[in-house]
């Protein structure tokens, strides 16, 4: 066998996947460190030498109004007299460009840019940070959606000014417990566009004209969902944004001289109302500031900005409301609404624009020196560059300050200047998509995929090959890679990986690609009529084909939102549709009953049958148990959902909750007990099914670990559960024991599974082998020995469900071949293996076994019912799989061909989906289950490596346990080989006898092409997934939905595909190692026959 | 004899789609404040009824059926009622299936079994007439050379159609569109009806075109 062959092509394979979906995620999900520090007063920011507590002077306004109008785009907000046929959402706001016109000094409206994500999530985040809020802001919590940077509201809460909000809830999920008082309403229906614009209005005036307010937050939703739901272009538009002016009109009526008024938009929204993106038409809202006394020194001037971006009002309102500037804000104060540098201190405690400046200057350069302390993401050159800048300014300023004399105004441009830089630098890190990576990432995907496919289909051509395949691709994609980093070196200055990494990838791919071509063509050449593989792709009828057809179905569904919330129902529906097909595709080829004694076939027209009617009929009964089992399976496994927050009426599994949490003592014991009976079963299945076929009996390593390290994991984690269980106050005597057991028994599970898979791992040989007659078959002259793969160790075990299998390397003649007999002593074989029949099967089930209960254990309790529902539904397409290749077997197929067809395999990753959510996760981070960090470790840890890699493994559990099972797949129909079902042509003197898995040892080439094959379909049907989900994130990169669905979810499905391939590749080296062992074992045993 | 079984399917085939329309306008006129959405319950039972009446009448007319060895009609009488204990079988038996599918288990259990009785009263009705109350045989007809007369294609190619419809029906049910007939079991319903139609039409046309390689063994 070639296990080198295999295992490089599959590694390369993962690494060309890995390779497309860094690239694309690295363009598409823009990342950011928070930094977990806040402003206060006490910072060294003010424009004097001497420490100064700046929140002590006077603010500008004591109060401020906020009216956040959503997707309140520019346009809506202009006016335009001359225009004479509005179309809905023009000239909607006449009171804007009313106040504008005739009182310049107390109002302005401006352009108001916001930074792509422009969802509204994001620019909440914005505009009270004054940050560039990225998708995944690394250093949050995950599991809360709580603000944890330092923001506005949490500033204004510290200075003890009462915010009242009232609106869109997804504020309060951002700054739960920060407002005074809260009027929250639900955000979450498009379809409706008055629920949170009414309540607002009905508290709205109410609370201006009471006084237990500073600052009050209103956001309005209806536009924004008029947008969604009808476009911009619609005459509810119109009617909304008709009521808005109102509000404002009313607003501005009761607002008292010491208020602020703001009215601005989050994000404006693309011509069919939609927003997400980075075109302008979505970025460019409105704001519009209007107080009742004069803050502008008179009408627009030259140098007002054109464009006000959304970070500037947070350091803006900050200044004129009194508070320290948020820590991480990279914002630049607006300069209108600050009292002229020439202007000395003015009576009404105003800072002058010069000092207003340097604070913020202060506070941009504190952040910068922060973050680039802490990640290291920002461009070495251009930073140093800023820092340079930041001195030479700081230096001038603090001069003049102490010779006392005006900063001059170039001072200030300069400042200016370099606030712009520094957002520049930060937008240019954070926020913005990279199309280049993303199409490049894509493009990879795309080869990634079509070479998993070619190799699936010459597999046997490309493991035949003498050379290795991957000689020339490799060296190819070195030297590319190699090139375009000196490239990129030469020409800027600098390389970047990714780029290296994704030229490398495409030209390996079609180099692979091209010579898998050629290679093809010489296959059909050498074997002349052979019809062409590949072209059996492009016909039409082959989409009807159930197993496409679910799997294009599958990877359409990663394209709707409605579908991605509702994955588990449906990969469990297309599951259940798929299994079905297989009795019924069986029966339309009638292989599922015996046939009726036909006329025909007396006569010898047709030809017979390989099997009886009876084994049919076992077969048939087998498949369709099975077949019950697995629906009845993936029925109950719904039960195990958990729920997303879309989904409005779900409630959550009770088993997902942990046993210490439920109250009543009696469930609790009920529970207990079901947890620890299914875990047993689990564990008892899995004994079972290795003593059935006698791989217990040798006292190698894997039966060790089968015998005595599994039930002992398994009562560790048994009382692991029923510590963990135990109420806080029950046992105050064993409080320090329970404390020492919480420690002590995950950790023995942890090393226990260690040393059961390393043993597994070392010595997988299941083989116990007996000699008999030792004396007559030593003395005797007879050439090699013969060898009988045994099964059952009890003789009546020998007797009744297993017939002694002969494995011959030599082929001997038939007479020495009867076994049944029992009494010839000189006939009996003299070496019995018992378990060769399973020698490749057991160690991998006993792997997966091991594993599964160490994955059970970083779950909560309740789950151990799904998992053993995982057991039981794997076992069940197992033998669905064995039975139908068993009983569509067709008899003149080649019978050293092991092939897999697709059908078992798509199943296999749709039960791996299932099971993902039967096992209570979800594609969304609220729903990580953080708890599996801490089992064994319930202080917490020191670094990261473990808690992530425990949470993954966690996450992760059935696409691990289906990927390191997938070989089974292979060797199950062998496994489960009736007497003579495979025999009757090639194997005429041993017909009778059930070789099973040493079938693959007498044809290690097949065995070989069959594995490969086999292991790049299940790559293929993952990558098809990944890459949908990519292509997904891709396309609907300006949907609605795109932060809250499709991102999480391509996050969820690229690491899930990582990490299945690595166990994939895990699963595939075991067997290969067992291979190898096996291969050692006969050589001991036959010292002559080389192999 | 191949011109004469076609046509006589193709009328018959007409007949039942006419009974479907007729199940849905007749009692728009008759019954106040009939709907399909609004009152779909009761449209499906006078789809179910309709199609069970007449497809019954011509098949018994056409003399399809299987024939059968005695003609007593104490013979006739148990016939009648196993058909009956079959129908109600199959009913249940696709209730189930619908379940395991995902149908809720407690809640809308009428919906679910008046679509149940739907999807029997468009296939196992079928079978009931066309083979008679034999689960063997009609095991039997859905394998590639199972069929043994023009009759028993046509089932195939029906009752394909019938469920690959209300399959595909379940497929608009997640979305979140909010209309009237993504209500359960409204579109599995009219996926069952427009796939039977469907099947209805191309049954015929099928067996013209394939006439040719169409065989069937004798009976
Ligand atoms: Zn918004
Ligand atoms: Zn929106």
């Amino acid at each position: 066998m070639k296990g080198l062959t295999v295992l490089s092509l599959l590694v390369w394979l993962c690494a060309v996947y890995f390779v497309g979906i860094y690239l694309f995620v690295g363009g598409f999900l823009l990342v950011r460190l928070e930094v977990n520090r806040t402003s206060a007063c006490g910072d060294v920011l003010q424009p004097g030498v001497e420490p100064l507590d700046f929140c002590q002077s006077r603010p500008r306004f004591r109060r401020a109004v906020i009216l956040i109008i959503d997707a309140l785009k520019i346009d809506f907000a202009r006016f335009d007299r001359s225009n004479t046929a509005p179309r809905p959402y023009e000239n909607k706001l006449p009171v804007l460009e009313e106040a504008v016109s005739s009182r310049p000094s107390q109002s302005r409206l401006y352009p108001f840019r916001a930074d792509p994500p422009t969802t509204t999530m994001q620019r909440i985040k914005g505009f009270t940070t004054g940050s560039l809020p990225t998708f995944v802001d690394v250093g949050n919590n995950f599991a809360s959606s709580a603000i944890l940077e330092d923001n506005l509201i949490h500033q204004l809460g510290q200075m003890g000014k009462r915010v009242v909000f009232m609106g869109d809830d997804t504020w309060e999920n951002l700054f739960p417990k920060k407002f005074y008082r809260s009027l929250p309403f639900p955000s979450f229906n498009v379809k409706d566009l008055h629920t949170v614009d009414n309540g607002i209005l009905q508290h709205l005036y109410s609370t201006m004209v009471g006084d237990d307010w500073d600052v009050l937050v209103a956001h309005f939703l209806g536009v924004d969902h008029c947008g969604h739901r009808f476009g911009p272009d619609h005459p509810a538009m119109s009617d909304k944004l008709t009521q808005m002016d109102g509000v404002i009109r009313a607003v501005i009526d009761r607002l008292q001289n010491d208020t602020l008024l703001v009215v601005m938009g989050d994000h404006g929204m693309t011509d069919t109302g939609d927003h997400g993106g980075e075109s302008q038409k979505e970025t460019d809202a409105a704001l519009f500031l209007y107080s009742p006394s004069a803050i502008f020194p008179g009408p627009p001037s030259q140098d007002e900005p054109d464009v006000v971006p959304q970070t500037d009002l947070v350091p803006t309102l900050a200044l004129l409301l009194g508070i320290p500037i948020p820590f991480s804000s990279v914002g630049q104060v607006l300069l209108p609404l600050f009292a002229p540098h020439q202007q000395t201190e003015a009576a009404d405690g105003r800072l002058s624009q010069l000092e207003a400046l340097w604070i913020n200057t202060k506070q941009v350069n504190r952040f910068l020196e922060t973050y680039s302390g802490l990640a290291k993401d920002i461009d070495p050159q251009s930073l140093s560059e800023l820092k340079a800048q930041f001195a030479r300014l700081s230096s001038e300023y603090l001069s003049a300050l102490r010779e006392g004399r005006a900063p001059s105004q170039r001072l200030a441009s300069s400042m200016q200047d370099y606030l712009t830089a520094v957002r520049d630098t930060c937008r240019a890190t954070w926020a913005r998509f990279n199309p280049a990576k993303m199409a490049g990432g894509l493009a990879v995907l795309t080869f990634a995929c079509v070479a998993c496919l070619v190799t699936s289909e010459l597999s046997v051509v490309l493991t035949e090959e003498k050379r290795a395949a991957l000689k020339a691709p490799a060296t190819v994609a070195i030297a590319v890679g190699v090139g375009v980093a000196a490239a990129q070196l030469l020409t800027r200055g600098y390389a970047e990986a990714a780029w290296s990494l994704a030229a490398g990838a495409i030209s390996s791919e079609v180099i692979f690609l091209w010579r898998a071509w050629r290679l093809k063509r010489s296959a059909v050449l050498k074997n002349g009529a052979k019809a062409s593989k590949l072209s059996r792709w492009l016909i039409p009828r082959r989409l009807l084909l159930p197993w496409l057809a679910v799997a294009l179905l599958r990877c359409a569904s990663l394209l709707s939102d409605s579908y991605v919330i509702h994955e588990g129902r449906v990969v469990t529906f297309l599951l259940l549709s798929l299994a079905l097909c297989v009795p019924i595709h069986l029966n339309w080829n009638g292989h599922l009953l015996p046939p009726t004694p036909d006329p025909l076939k007396s006569a010898g027209l047709l030809p017979s049958p390989t099997l009886t009617p009876a084994a049919i009929r076992k077969e048939s009964g087998t498949l369709l148990g099975c077949l019950g089992l697995l629906v009845l399976c993936s029925y109950l496994s719904l039960w195990f959902h958990g729920c997303r927050e879309e989904q409005g009426l779900c409630q959550p599994s009770p088993f997902l909750s942990p046993l210490s949490r439920l109250q009543d003592n009696q469930l609790k014991n009920i529970y207990y007990i079901l947890s620890v009976a299914s875990l047993a079963v689990c564990a008892y299945l899995l004994r079972l099914c290795l003593c059935h076929y006698g791989n217990l009996n040798s006292s190698g390593g894997s039966a060790f670990a089968a015998r005595w390290i599994l039930p002992l994991l398994c009562v560790c984690t048994g009382l692991h559960w029923a510590v963990g269980a135990t109420a806080e106050d029950a046992f105050r005597q064993l409080a320090e024991l329970i404390r020492t057991a919480q420690l002590a028994l995950p950790r023995a599970a942890f090393c226990l599974l260690g040393a059961a898979l390393s043993l597994v791992w070392a010595d997988p040989l299941t083989v116990f082998m007996k000699t008999r007659n030792a004396a007559s078959s030593r003395s005797s002259a007879l050439p090699p020995p013969r060898y009988r793969a045994s099964t059952g160790i009890s003789p009546q075990a020998e007797l009744h469900h297993l017939i002694p299998q002969i494995y011959q390397r030599m082929r001997r003649s038939l007479e020495d071949g009867e076994l049944s007999g029992g009494g010839e002593d000189d006939n009996r074989p003299a070496v019995e293996a018992y378990g060769l029949g399973t020698v490749y099967s057991a160690p991998l089930l006993l792997f997966c076994g091991l594993l599964g209960v160490g994955l059970l254990l970083l779950h909560p309790e309740g789950m151990s019912l799904a998992f053993l529902l995982l057991l039981l539904e794997m076992g069940a397409l197992l033998h669905i799989h064995a039975s139908s290749t068993t009983l569509s077997g067709s008899p003149g197929a080649n019978p050293g061909a092991f092939n897999v067809p697709w059908t078992p395999v798509v199943l296999w990753s749709l039960a791996a989906s299932q099971f993902f959510h039967a096992t209570g996760h979800l594609p969304t981070f609220p729903s990580i289950q953080w708890g599996a960090a801490f089992v064994g470790f319930p202080d917490g840890h020191v670094g990261t490596v473990l808690p992530a890699s425990l949470v993954t493994l966690n996450t992760f559990a059935s696409h691990i346990l289906f990927a390191v099972g997938c070989p089974l797949l292979l060797f199950w129909p062998l496994v489960r080989e009736v007497r003579g079902s495979r025999g009757g042509r090639g194997y005429g003197e041993e017909g009778e006898d059930a070789v099973m898995e040493m079938r693959l040892r007498e044809n290690p080439h097949q065995f070989s092409a069959a594995l490969l094959q086999l292991a790049t379909r299940y790559l293929f049907i993952l990558g098809a997934q990944t890459f949908s989900s990519v292509c997904a994130a891709a396309i609907l990169r300006r949907h609605l939905m795109v932060w809250k669905v499709f991102a999480p979810k391509l996050m969820f499905e690229a690491s899930g595909f990582l990490v299945s391939s690595t166990f994939l590749l895990i699963g595939v080296t075991l067997v290969i190692r067992v291979d190898v062992a096996v291969g050692r074992w006969f050589k001991r045993l036959i010292p002559s026959v080389s192999r | 004899m191949w011109d004469h079984e076609i046509r006589a399917m193709a009328s018959t085939h007409a007949i039942i789609a006419g009974s479907v329309f007729m199940a849905t306008v007749l009692p728009t006129v008759l019954v106040p404040g009939f709907s399909v959405y609004g009152t779909h319950l009761l449209w499906l039972y006078s789809v179910s009824a309709a199609v069970a009446a007449v497809s019954g009448t011509v098949f018994w007319l056409l003399g399809v059926t299987a024939p059968t060895k005695k003609h007593t009609l104490g013979y006739k009488l148990s016939r009648l009622f196993r058909s009956c204990v079959y129908f109600f079988l199959s009913c249940l038996f696709f209730h189930t299936v619908v379940v395991l599918y995902g149908a809720p288990l407690i809640e809308s259990a009428l919906e679910t079994f008046s679509l149940a009785v739907l999807l029997s009263s468009l296939t196992t009705l079928r079978c009931l007439c066309v083979l008679g109350p034999n689960v063997q045989a009609w095991i039997r007809v859905f394998s590639r050379h199972g069929a043994m007369s023009v009759w028993d294609t046509c089932l195939q190619i029906t009752v394909a159609c019938t469920l690959i419809g209300a399959w595909v029906g379940a497929f608009p049910i997640p979305l979140d569109w909010d209309r009237p007939w993504q209500v359960w079991p409204v579109s599995c319903s009219l996926g069952a009806i427009i796939g039977y139609l469907t099947g209805l039409v191309v049954a015929p046309a099928w067996i013209h075109y394939h006439r040719k390689q169409l065989t069937y063994k004798c009976k």
